[in-house]
């Protein structure tokens, strides 16, 4: 091994966080609730929800889904939903009957997660990352999308900061729904691009 | 730096895991927290962090879950910055506490030149020892722009915390078969990319 260390045997996660935790608190960082309010409001303001409305509305309400295409940040914070600081662009790709937008971040692991919640883990793992810029087709066969050949694969790399967001295409079978009944079936995969919500029978 | 985080195009890799199979584990979400707190305490920013993981000792970041690798840079910056130090946190942690490996220094931004959305340009032939956020497998290769986000700070000079200028960068389209050619699913590749990174290609 590469590590050169002393000591024998390596601590556990848990007990490397609690370490850093201590430190950060002995230090003023970190004061009492923040771990507890992060985690509450993490977990309850950052979900796939806000995305899925953004795409019901746009599927029901043409001049919003103008404004998005255009200025997905506006957009977003027209709905009352908010970005962190170095999320400073927010971008919504428009899939059609002939073109399928995907997101992936190969670097690390980057998405727009106030809007379409925390990343899933196969999201942030080396297999997706590693493959869906080069064997796009492939991996989303994998993953349950059968592409046909005539479909246009766009991949998107979140390499800046610049953030994401597919807006995928409306099921027929949901015509004439609700936004509210809408937003119900918008997934967070679909989100991204690992669906076309194909599923979706009404 | 050419680490093993730089995956695009890499082989080798399986099938991906999907759906993915539901986990709790109480220390990520205080990982998670701890970083959005040094982070909004500017003990670090997004690109130091970034370059913290990306420095981690190959095996450990191939090995490491995503929140393992989180507070892996934390720990490191923490350090680094001088709020502790690697025996304090071992012996509060009762075991061996494995850091990043050591910061080299980053590079000032190339001087402004500026795109134009529909122009064809190529990715500087650069090979960069500290934080960089072009992708190898755009190196060297000419794509067009589709598209110009508002100013950021230039990762290689902000992930080294020096003063980092604010500049464009650009969605860049690529064709797969020009990044891998004949070894490829045919798509459009689209990539973010620092103004710095570019270079213009002229006309023939």
């Amino acid at each position: 091994m590469a590590d050169h260390s002393g000591i024998q045997e390596a601590a556990t996660l848990e007990q490397r966080t609690a370490a850093v935790e201590l430190v950060l608190r002995r230090h003023g960082v970190l004061t009492d609730d923040f771990i507890h309010d992060f985690t509450e409001h993490a977990d309850d303001a950052w979900v796939t929800a806000n995305g899925a409305r953004m795409v019901a509305r746009a599927w029901t309400d043409p001049a919003f889904k103008a404004r998005m295409l255009a200025d997905g940040t506006g957009a977003a914070r027209e709905m009352g939903f908010d970005f962190p600081e170095h999320h400073r662009h927010f971008v919504v790709l428009e899939n059609t009957p002939d073109i399928h937008n995907v997101i992936v971040c190969t670097l690390c692991s980057c998405t727009a997660y106030t809007i379409i919640g925390a990343a899933p883990g196969w999201y942030k793992d080396l297999d997706y990352r590693a493959r869906v810029v080069r064997e796009s087709r492939t991996v989303l066969r994998e993953m349950g999308l059968d592409l046909p050949e005539s479909t246009e694969i766009r991949v998107w790399d979140t390499t800046a900061d610049t953030r994401y967001m597919v807006l995928p295409v409306q099921p027929p079978a949901t015509r004439g729904w609700p936004a509210e009944r809408l937003a119900g079936i918008v997934t967070q995969d679909s989100l991204i691009g690992a669906s076309r919500l194909d599923e979706v029978k009404g | 730096m050419d680490g093993l985080h730089d995956l695009g195009g890499k082989q080798g890799f399986g099938r991906v895991i999907h759906p993915w199979p539901p986990h709790d584990e109480t220390w990520e979400p205080t990982v998670r927290a701890m970083t959005a707190c040094a982070m909004r305490n500017h003990i670090y920013n997004m690109d130091e962090q970034r370059h913290a993981i990306e420095r981690m000792e190959p095996r450990h970041y191939v090995a490491a879950a995503y929140f393992e690798r989180h507070l892996t840079a934390l720990a490191s910056l923490l350090v680094e910055k001088g709020l502790t130090t690697r025996e304090e946190l071992e012996a509060l942690a009762g075991g061996r506490f494995q850091l990043s490996g050591p910061i080299g220094p980053g590079r000032e931004a190339a001087p402004p030149q500026r795109f134009e959305i529909g122009e064809t340009v190529r990715v500087k032939d650069d090979y960069v020892a500290g934080h960089v956020r072009a992708p190898a497998y755009i190196r060297g290769k000419t794509g067009v722009v589709v598209a110009v986000s508002p100013p950021y700070p230039f990762p290689d000079a902000a992930g080294h915390g020096m003063q980092a200028p604010m500049e464009p960068t650009y969605d860049v389209r690529f064709r797969a078969r020009d990044l891998w050619p004949d070894s490829c699913d045919d798509a459009l590749n689209h990539v973010g990319v620092f103004q710095s990174y570019l270079e213009r290609v002229s006309a023939t």
